[in-house]
């Protein structure tokens, strides 16, 4: 069992589902950040089988953790001070996203004119689902970046 | 400033006052023969589109301004690979305002989020057409009186055309408005326009024939179906003359029914019944006219 240590301040996300976690990583700028980050792949999880955790040295307040609820708003976040869990924040999904999706929609205007954001707006919070914020199409999981 | 890029971009008292202002004009045309003296339309029109165009133009001459622009892609820059960006930065040195036709999806938004001019969308591939469900609102409103209390059929193809799926938008935000759609099997509203019907409790049904159903209706909304929709020749060749408005069938209509289309028809209306005082889909063109006048004014604040 291999074994990673507890952080002093920051993050660990935990549950997200196997295989998901560099996605996690890229999208919340992790590779931009020179703090320290752990990635477990594939950990044993009664509940899922196998899941994927990460944990995040930094400050609390310098991650915009928005996009996690779109990736997947069964993720646990545990905030860290002081090596111990202060908080379990609850995902909420984002109203507009920018560049995290890709719109498919060949008709686009994004299709082509490449320097433009890729921008979608939360058309159903229950249905979980964004609409490009040019042609109004409906993100499918395969929009993902 | 304000752009004009969905028709639901303008609240219904927005509507009201902008189509009391096209009644106005309707009535007292002088009164607003020089109110855009000065002022200069860009029509920008990726792809050809003569009649939306032509509409455009002559608002804008009908109020004293003067005209620019091109008709096709291949005339402007973007046949140089120019982004609409940075032709609307352009246009802004050279126009007040802009009407703004493109094939791609959503193109007018990104002109208007760049533009110090205001961007009116001329219709944008399959997606959104507002001038013309603001014309088809005139059309009803002034020839009827009001915007609610209808029962609407709307006829042919109820898949692909934005007009339909705009209109039924917009006409959903007045009272007691029932609707009836009449396509074949193939050409249904949207699975998510239905949705939205059910999810506000709005009245309507779905039929096949025209037939059974022409005695209930206040107005007979006709749609063309556009050969350039289908992937497949043979799809189209099937479901072209589905529906055939003729006097025969008009016989069945009430007496003050209207019978509206946004232009151009194919086969969908007899030519017999143009002479029927109930078919207004010519005087829907004049309407058309009279609401980007009012357009033009309110956008450019000298309404």
């Amino acid at each position: 069992m291999l074994n990673v240590g507890k952080i002093e301040e920051g993050f660990v996300l935990d549950h997200i589902p196997a295989g998901k976690s560099m996605s996690i990583y890229y999208h919340l700028g992790l590779d931009k950040l020179d703090c320290t980050v752990a990635i477990i792949k594939n950990a044993r999880s009664r509940v899922m089988g196998r899941k994927d955790i990460i944990k995040v040295e930094c400050d609390i307040n310098s991650l915009n953790l928005d996009v996690l609820a779109v990736i997947d708003h069964t993720i646990t976040v545990n905030v860290i001070k002081n090596a111990e869990i202060v908080e379990k924040r609850e995902l909420v999904l984002p109203k507009e996203l920018t560049d995290i999706m890709k719109c498919r929609n060949p008709r686009c205007i994004t299709s082509i004119e490449q320097e433009l954001p890729h921008i979608f707006y939360l058309a159903d919070p229950i249905k979980e689902l964004y609409r490009c914020k040019y042609c109004d199409e409906k993100n499918s999981e395969r929009d993902f970046n | 400033m304000r752009h004009l890029m969905n028709p639901m971009d303008f609240s219904v008292e927005e509507l009201n006052r902008l189509f009391d202002l096209a009644q106005d004009i309707e009535a007292h045309p002088d009164v607003y023969a020089h109110k855009c003296d000065g002022k200069k339309l860009a029509t920008c029109f990726y792809e050809p589109s003569t009649r939306t165009r032509l509409s455009f133009e002559t608002a804008m001459l009908n109020l004293g301004g003067n005209v620019i622009g091109f008709s096709d892609a291949a005339s402007s820059s973007a046949s140089k690979g120019e982004s609409v960006s940075d032709t609307i930065r352009v246009i802004s040195c050279f126009a007040d305002i802009c009407a703004m036709r493109h094939p791609k999806e959503g193109a007018p938004m990104v002109a208007a989020s760049r533009s110090s001019i205001p961007v009116i969308n001329a219709g944008d591939g399959g997606h959104q057409h507002p001038t013309q469900t603001l014309t088809d609102l005139l059309t009803i409103r002034a020839l009827k009186g009001r915007l609610d209390h209808f029962t609407i059929g709307i006829c042919g193809d109820l898949k692909f055309g934005r007009t339909v799926h705009s209109l039924v938008n917009a006409l959903a935000r007045y009272a007691d408005i029932h609707f009836i759609f009449i396509s074949p099997e193939e050409l249904r509203i949207p699975g998510y326009l239905r949705d939205k019907l059910n999810e506000n409790g709005l009245s309507f049904k779905e039929e096949v024939r025209l037939e059974d159903v022409l005695p209930q209706l206040d107005l007979l909304y006709m749609t063309r179906v556009q050969r350039e929709r289908f992937f497949n020749e043979e799809d189209y060749v099937r479901l072209k003359d589905f529906y055939i408005l003729n006097k025969e069938k008009m016989e069945l209509a009430k007496e003050d029914m209207l019978v509206l289309h946004p232009l151009p028809r194919v086969n969908e209306i007899s030519v017999e019944v143009d002479d029927d005082p109930r078919a207004v889909y010519f005087k829907q063109v004049q309407y058309g006219v009279y609401v980007r006048m009012a357009l033009i004014l309110t956008l450019l604040e000298l309404a």
